[in-house]
């Protein structure tokens, strides 16, 4: 199997990964950490991520069930949700953190409720971009350098 | 810089104790301590890190924990103990209050930036930290001396540094001494624990916003 054409599509979906906004500039650092004792660095921060995180959601959730809302609660699970998401370069996902922060400062269920759907999307959809992204690094084989994004 | 990094790799490593309750942190910092050649210890709590330490408050004594910490990088916010508590019990520690403590926080809040450095923490971080900051942690690290036994290096740039920064009356003895200084009039009322890099830094900060 040639690695090349491989090797050509990971570079579209990586690119494509910054251009919808789904990764930021914190992304590309944890690539840089890379190297060729811990090749699959990246993958590995993701995956505790997804499961780290999965219990800060349910949280939430339950949280969102209880009327009336305890926001200070809400917050602090959210600030908590944000810091892991900001550190692997989350943009989407940040960015509703941040947004549904608000609305629990405001007092805003409605909008806390809103926003938690959105985010739970976002959260969903990175989850699989960077799965499949991922799955394809492994096929395409070790890549030398970090490229960045123009 | 790169030179001393080198230099410092060769002949020994910094022991870093990096504070953080969220595993995906723990995992990133960690890794960009090791890639920049320091010894690293992660530590979930600042209740660990006091018992690795040897501050453990049930046992009253120093505890044996095999390597010396060189220096501390924690979390702001950590449920129980925050960074900044962590902060004030170490440099309120004869012990241990040499350590140098970097806090890493999230928000970038002036008011908690400033009572961080003024309770003696080396620098502030915002996350997510990058290799640069640890890097150039590392970088005042070594400028500080702080490497195994060589204290006379910081001395004398505190020395330096005192010539050119209107700040507080800090003794030229390695000693700290915990309390208080009274306000300078010029600039930003500066405890005696911290270091006259301190006002600079404090600058940096604020042009950073």
């Amino acid at each position: 199997m040639e690695r090349n054409p491989m090797r050509r599509q990971l570079a579209i979906m990586r690119q494509s990964l910054f251009d919808q906004g789904h990764v930021d500039e914190q992304f590309v650092q944890l690539e840089e950490l890379q190297d060729d004792a811990n090749p699959n660095f990246v993958e590995e921060v993701v995956t505790l991520y997804y499961r780290d995180s999965a219990r800060i959601i349910l949280n939430i959730e339950q949280a969102l069930e209880r009327k009336p809302f305890d926001f200070r609660k809400l917050d602090a699970y959210m600030h908590q949700f944000k810091g892991s998401s900001s550190s692997i370069g989350a943009k989407k996902v940040k960015a509703e953190s941040t947004l549904f922060r608000e609305y629990c400062k405001s007092g805003n269920g409605e909008g806390c409720m809103r926003s938690f759907q959105q985010l739970k999307k976002e959260y969903a959809t990175l989850r699989k971009k960077l799965g499949a992204y991922f799955q394809l690094a492994r096929q395409a084989g070790p890549v030398e350098t970090a490229s960045r994004p123009k | 810089m790169e030179v001393a990094g080198e230099v410092l790799a060769s002949e020994f490593q910094l022991h870093v104790l990096a504070v953080d309750d969220s595993h995906v942190d723990r995992k990133v910092i960690e890794k960009l301590l090791k890639i920049s050649s320091c010894k690293v210890t992660t530590v979930e709590s600042g209740a660990r890190a006091l018992q690795f330490l040897g501050l453990d408050e049930e046992k009253g004594s120093l505890g044996f924990n095999g390597l010396k910490v060189n220096l501390i990088m924690t979390d702001y916010s950590m449920p129980g103990m925050t960074g900044y508590e962590l902060l004030k019990k170490i440099k309120r520690s004869s012990a241990f209050r040499e350590i140098p403590v970097v806090i890493m926080s999230s928000e970038n809040i002036l008011t908690r930036i400033d009572s961080c450095l003024e309770e003696g923490a080396e620098e502030f971080l915002v996350k997510p930290v990058k290799l640069s900051d640890v890097k150039r942690v590392m970088n005042d690290c070594i400028m500080r001396g702080e490497t195994e036994g060589n204290n006379r290096r910081r001395v004398d740039k505190r020395k330096f540094e005192d010539d050119n920064h209107a700040s507080s009356s800090s003794s030229s003895s390695s000693s700290i001494p915990s309390s208080p200084s009274s306000p300078l009039p010029s600039s930003p009322s500066t405890a005696a624990t911290s270091s006259p890099l301190h006002s600079l830094k404090r600058a940096k900060l604020r042009d950073h916003n």
